[in-house]
């Protein structure tokens, strides 16, 4: 089954990178496709039903909307503590309660983390997710956990869990 | 002069800064940051470079350039947390 | 001249993130910085090919590097903050916190 669609995903992928119809043009790109869905199908995202369901990709279009503007503000963010004179800046690594299970949509939260306003995933070691912040500012654990994962968490569990 | 050639020229002179602390970086880590920085500002360049000549191609050595220095930080970054079990 | 503006907005975003990668006074501050104002900047300058090119094999190709950008910048970002701390690199003289420690070992 995970052959399968990684063999679609391939495929998909060549015909837009070559951007052309003729026949030759798809065998090479067919073949192409068999030879990387053989080598590498066993690494590929096992529940491969998920995506058949459309209301996931409603929220993937809602999870995106939020992380582009998410990703301007944190541009904004570095552009002022870079351009001011004294520098405002406390940074330290902070530890987060993970409360997602899937192993994808971890590695989704850490992406979306490291592109928020003045934070950057170090490593994921158990349930705890380590966190380098720019500027620390608070010490109690609740409110930060809400601070850098909160926009993002309910959007990512209805999209890959 | 075009405005997109004057893009054209910081972009190159932003990608020659990132030399700076290529040679400059204290610690072998600064050097990393750079070398990947310097990427993605080359996949720029590329970028600005196909609208002025108006050739398509050149997005193709582009996405080559990304693959490929990405593959590179990782391996560089492997080394890195790898060499601490070695010794 | 949409496709202007974004190049010229990209562009700007480099340089912040340039100035941060000279200015920054440790690794880790250095890797927020290029990482967060160059994924942006590169990907606004390739939104700005897209809308130059429309359509076409060129535009396509536009679309497929964002993605590429995104990802394998964030993704070296967490090797790399990961891989200097693992190689011993210390938080600089202005951090407050450090919970990784005791984990690393």
């Amino acid at each position: 089954m995970r052959y399968l669609a990684l063999f679609i995903l391939s495929f998909l992928f060549w015909l837009l990178l070559t951007f052309d119809l003729s026949p030759i043009n798809l065998a090479v790109g067919a073949v192409a496709a068999l030879i990387t869905s053989l080598l590498f199908g066993k690494y590929f995202y096992e529940r491969v039903y998920k995506f058949l369901q459309p209301q996931r990709y409603f929220w993937f279009l809602i999870y995106i909307i939020i992380l582009i503007w998410e990703c301007i503000k944190a541009n904004f963010d570095v552009a002022y503590r870079v351009l001011h004179p004294a520098m405002p800046i406390k940074p330290g690594i902070v530890k987060i309660k993970l409360e997602l299970q899937s192993e994808f949509a971890r590695a989704m939260l850490a992406n979306s983390i490291t592109m928020t306003p003045g934070t950057i995933t170090v490593d994921i070691v158990g349930d705890d997710l380590f966190v380098h912040w720019i500027y620390v500012s608070s010490e109690d654990p609740e409110q930060y956990s809400r601070k850098i994962t909160g926009r993002f968490e309910k959007y990512i569990k209805k999209t890959f869990e | 002069m075009d405005l997109l050639e004057i893009l054209l020229y910081i972009q190159i002179a932003l990608s020659t800064s990132c030399l700076y602390r290529i040679i400059r970086g204290p610690s072998i880590a600064d050097r990393m940051v750079a070398i990947d920085i310097f990427g993605v500002l080359v996949v720029g360049i590329c970028a600005i470079l196909s609208i002025i000549t108006e050739k398509g191609f050149i997005l193709d050595i582009g996405i080559a350039w990304v693959i490929l220095s990405f593959i590179g930080t990782l391996t560089l970054a492997k080394y890195l947390s790898g060499k601490k079990l070695n010794e | 001249m949409v496709s202007t503006i974004l190049i010229v907005i990209g562009v700007l975003f480099n340089l912040i993130g340039c100035i941060g990668l000279i200015r920054f006074p440790d690794v880790y501050n250095r890797l927020q910085s290029a990482t967060k104002c160059g994924t942006l900047g590169t990907c606004s300058i390739l939104a700005g090919t897209l809308f130059h090119f429309g359509f076409t094999d060129a535009g396509i190709k536009a679309i497929i590097a964002i993605p590429l950008i995104f990802f394998g910048a964030t993704v070296a970002a967490h090797a790399l903050v990961r891989g200097a701390y693992h190689f011993g690199i210390k938080l600089g003289d202005k951090s407050v916190k450090d919970d990784y420690k005791d984990v690393a070992k």
